[in-house]
């Protein structure tokens, strides 16, 4: 799965889009996902996940910078995301089927926020891309 | 089997009656079309289908959306029924159309991203949830004939 030119061109204009919201949207994305699939508290046995926590609102900002730089550098994802991709595979070990379920939530966010610009073909290109940040920090694993 | 409390019955039903069956229907077969293009496969019948635009415009996928959201009004009637009530059309799925049950996953996380597009703020996560044990449920419902 490659990202086209027309894909990286509308996650550069959906993240220049989301603009201060980041960190937002990262904090929402973290909420409706602890929310709709309780599984992935698991990972966050020390935080507190009720609504408008401190915590979840720092992680969900490290985790929207995290997609800013891969958004920055679409053309070298292994390379932008190598120290996160480490941390991953050796430290958190967050077992794959989880990524997809942040992805879903952060694209029900996007959605919700944004639905004029949220069309199909970015909708489409967005998808990919968090596959592709998934497939990055999973890469280590094994 | 699956079972909803009153808060997430009334959060799927507060939704469910303003939903305009035809457009979420279309927009939401339109999308998985779109997004997962492998899922046209079941498609080669519907024409042109060689770009969002095609997708979108194209009057067979809105029936069928259409046709596919009506059917899933019957999960939101049978909320503590949903094998039962989707019994013949799992059998349907499995035996004529040979559907991989993993698309009901997939349709039913795009009916959740449309449905958070046209409610915005109202789809809060709490609602959200409600609505991903619903198409979960579907899922697995529209999955439990299959042999």
């Amino acid at each position: 799965m490659v990202l086209s030119a027309e894909d990286k061109a509308n996650v550069k204009a959906a993240w220049d889009k989301i603009g201060g919201h980041g960190a937002e949207y990262g904090a929402e994305a973290l909420e409706r996902m602890f929310s709709s699939f309780p599984t992935t508290k698991t990972y966050f046995p020390h935080f507190d996940v009720s609504h408008g926590s401190a915590q979840v609102k720092a992680h969900g900002k490290k985790v929207a910078d995290a997609l800013a730089t891969a958004a920055g550098h679409l053309d070298d994802l292994p390379t932008a995301l190598s120290v996160l991709s480490d941390l991953h595979a050796h430290k958190l070990r967050v077992d794959p089927v989880n990524f997809k379920l942040l992805a879903h939530c952060l694209l029900v966010t996007l959605s919700a926020h944004h639905p004029a610009d949220f069309n199909p073909a970015v909708h489409a290109s967005l998808d990919k891309f968090l596959a592709a940040v998934a497939t990055v920090l999973t890469s280590k694993y094994r | 089997m699956v079972h909803f409390t009153a808060e997430e019955k009334a959060a799927i039903t507060n939704i469910w009656k303003k939903v305009n069956v035809e457009e979420i229907g279309a927009e939401t077969l339109g999308r998985l079309l779109i997004v997962y293009p492998w899922t046209q496969r079941f498609f080669d019948t519907f024409g042109n289908l060689s770009s969002p635009c095609a997708v979108m415009g194209n009057p067979r996928v809105k029936a069928h959306g259409k046709k596919v959201l009506t059917s899933f009004g019957e999960a939101v009637k049978n909320m503590d029924h949903l094998k039962e009530a989707f019994a013949k059309l799992s059998e349907l799925h499995c035996d004529k159309l040979h559907v991989d049950p993993e698309n009901f996953r997939l349709l039913g996380n795009m009916l959740v991203i449309v449905l958070a597009g046209h409610y915005g703020k109202e789809f809060t996560p709490d609602v959200q949830a409600a609505w991903q044990k619903l198409v979960a449920g579907v899922a697995v419902a529209l999955g439990n004939k299959y042999h």
